[in-house]
């Protein structure tokens, strides 16, 4: 397996005035590329906080205390996000990594035409680059390549390109938004909950375009969500946060076939399914935990089912599987 | 078992304003509801953004007077009652919101938030009298010991916890009914199946009944495995029955489209998911919406009979709303 990014032990903190609050803490992710890995976790995870870093675009006053983020650009290429100076870092984003952030609503411009706000992008990029290699780009080649991405996220590009945002409905956006994405031919994306304001008809004709955008054109992707159906069918790898920690990594059906995490168990047996007949679900117990007063030992121990005294005291290694799977649990210590 | 509520050909309509002097443009937000609610029953109404779930849950509450039809409460006109009775009528009827947040005045506490609907409606009860019936609807809801509770602001707790809070205060005046809209969309995943085995709970214990509103196909088979489900589409029911039988083999197209587009929690299952039967993605607009069939639109089955008016067809106990029943490909599962 080919990993187009690996993030390494990394720590984000955002610092308050009297305090730091550690919201990301020694979180290592590998992302496959070609394939469409998941990010799941409840709100206040970290799971968005870990996507930003990718991009190094974590929202100020938060910052990367340490650990490191590698873009596989090439055989034996590496790109170290963090270590990128601002020119080349603006460079960087949007054309290696883009990203689809939740609400597309919001992320549009409503006051600039989706045919002007592609144009810009694409004009601006350009002169990231140094000078000898920039080029002007025409309306005409700019069209011709919205034109292409419009029509492979199935809109009318005639009419779209000259609409405002107002003019879409939510749908439409969310496909404008993903083309928009593949503007500068990235080859990760990051979906930061890209259907949580729609239906579950348009979710699905989303998760079938992005789909074929990962078959087509072999970009990988990072999905955010909280939703473990729609992860069950639409990615390959997922990894599981808790309380700014993974918990467990691995494929898709492994993870669910074994569901090794506590958590992970909890949470896959307490969604309600269309396609089973079962009596009463059992719920994860407690409350998600607050992050300025977390619990000493594992996070997710005053919650768990399986808690065992030193689950209290110290907070438990990575666990690597034989098949390359990953727990942070003391369930499986002695397996390593 | 007798019914709480019947909703009989209910209609709502809003003007819209066009332009200074021409006539507004009648929307018909729903036509032609049907529906009755049993003592201790739960139904579930599922349907996307905007095909009228909320307007349904607030005419239940009496927030909205529809504007066709009759809404009979105990087998009597809700409307023909005096102030009096109907005040009385709607303290039986209570509706607990989506936004839990919203729905708590932030600068009350929680004590001041429960005693409020209590000492209005019971209006011999003592100071004494009212703090008891706090305690003893706190414990019910799972918020013990109250104490640790009472004298906080809705800020101070979680989602999930303000949820329960609504539930205390929805059941303080021992209602028959309960409308929850949309309670647990906005909670936490992991507190979302506790919220409802919560709402079970009081239907199993206190014997209320539930209108459970949702997008979520899911939650409304969990929820209401015993009860009925109310599938709406742009302002009419399309399909109601039995969870179990609408479920098994649903009949009207945008029913099925509806479950073959739902994922679910199981890779092996869901990667094999069948193809959505429907013609587009965009959902028309009520201002366009047909004369006839409502989803005539993105129906891959639709032939120009669909554009009469559409009766409601029996089949199985299940009401549906389609011309073409017995014509349309078999449902397998």
């Amino acid at each position: 397996m080919e990993n187009i990014v690996e993030i390494r032990d990394i720590v984000i903190e955002y610092k308050l005035k009297k305090y730091a609050l550690r919201a990301v803490d020694g979180v290592s992710l590998d992302i496959a590329a070609g394939k469409i890995t998941a990010l799941v976790g409840e709100s206040g995870s970290g799971k968005t906080t870990v996507a930003s870093s990718l991009l190094n675009c974590i929202s100020s006053p938060g910052e990367i205390v340490s650990g490191t983020v590698r873009r596989h650009t090439g055989p034996n290429e590496v790109t170290e996000v963090e270590k990128l100076g601002e020119n080349a870092l603006n460079e960087f984003r949007w054309k290696q990594i883009s990203m689809v952030f939740q609400g597309a609503q919001s992320a549009l411009n409503p006051v600039v035409t989706i045919f002007n706000q592609f144009y810009e992008t694409m004009v601006v990029h350009e002169n990231y680059k140094p000078k000898s290699e920039r080029k002007k780009i025409t309306k005409q080649e700019a069209e011709q390549r919205i034109r292409y991405l419009l029509d492979f996220v199935n809109l009318d590009a005639d009419r779209v390109m000259t609409s405002y945002p107002h003019e879409l409905s939510g749908g439409m956006k969310q496909r404008v938004m993903i083309a928009f994405s593949l503007l500068l031919d990235p080859k990760l994306i990051i979906l930061d909950e890209p259907t949580t304001a729609l239906d579950v008809i348009t979710q699905d004709f989303i998760f079938k375009l992005l789909q074929k955008v990962n078959r087509e054109m072999g970009i990988a992707m990072l999905l955010l969500t909280h939703d473990i159906s729609v992860v069950a069918k639409y990615a390959d790898y997922m990894a599981v946060m808790y309380g700014g920690r993974l918990m467990e990594y691995g494929t898709v059906e492994e993870v669910f076939e074994h569901k090794y995490h506590p958590y992970t168990r909890g949470l896959i047996d307490s969604t309600p399914a269309i396609n089973k007949d079962v009596g009463l679900l059992r719920p994860i117990g407690g409350e998600p935990p607050d992050l300025l007063n977390m619990p000493a030992g594992c996070k997710f121990h005053p919650r768990c089912p399986q808690c065992k005294e030193i689950c209290k005291q110290s907070e438990p290694k990575t666990v690597t599987m034989e098949t390359g799977h990953r727990v942070k649990c003391f369930l499986y210590e002695d397996e390593a | 078992m007798a019914k709480i509520i019947e909703l009989d050909k209910i209609g709502m309509s809003f003007e819209k304003k066009v332009g200074l002097l021409q006539p507004n443009k009648r929307i018909d937000v729903l036509r032609d509801i049907n529906l009755d609610i049993a003592e201790g029953q739960i139904v579930a109404v599922v349907g996307e953004s905007g095909c009228g779930k909320t307007t349904i849950g607030k005419i239940i509450t009496g927030l909205m007077k529809p504007t066709e039809g009759e809404l009979r409460f105990g087998g009597k006109n809700l409307y023909g009652f005096s102030l009096n009775v109907f005040s009385r009528t709607r303290e039986q009827v209570q509706f607990v919101q989506q936004d839990s947040y919203a729905a708590l005045n932030p600068v009350l506490t929680i004590r001041q938030s429960l005693s409020a609907p209590i000492s209005h409606h019971y209006k011999n009860y003592s100071a004494a009298d009212t703090e008891k019936k706090i305690n003893e609807i706190m414990s019910f809801v799972g918020l013990t010991p109250p104490e640790q509770f009472l004298s906080k602001y809705p800020h101070m707790l979680s989602g999930g916890q303000r949820q329960r809070i609504l539930m205390a205060r929805a059941i303080s005046l021992e209602p028959k009914l309960i409308v929850a809209d949309e309670p647990v969309s906005m909670i936490d995943v992991s507190m979302r199946l506790s919220i409802l085995n919560l709402m079970n709970k009081l239907n199993e214990m206190l014997g209320i009944s539930f209108v459970y509103i949702t997008h979520d196909l899911a939650t409304a088979k969990y929820i209401a495995r015993n009860g009925n489900i109310c599938v709406m589409y742009l302002g009419e029911i399309v399909e109601f029955g039995s969870v179990e039988a609408v479920l098994r083999s649903p009949k009207h197209p945008y029913t099925q489209a509806l479950i073959a587009a739902v994922p679910v929690p199981d890779p092996k299952a869901a990667k094999q998911g069948r193809d959505i039967p429907i013609k587009s993605m965009e959902i028309t607009s009520l201002e366009n919406r047909s004369k006839g069939c409502v989803f005539y639109d993105r129906c891959p089955y639709a032939e120009e009979k669909c554009r009469n008016k559409i009766e409601d067809t029996l089949v199985d106990g299940v009401r549906v709303k389609c011309c073409k029943i017995g014509e349309l490909p078999e449902w397998t599962n």
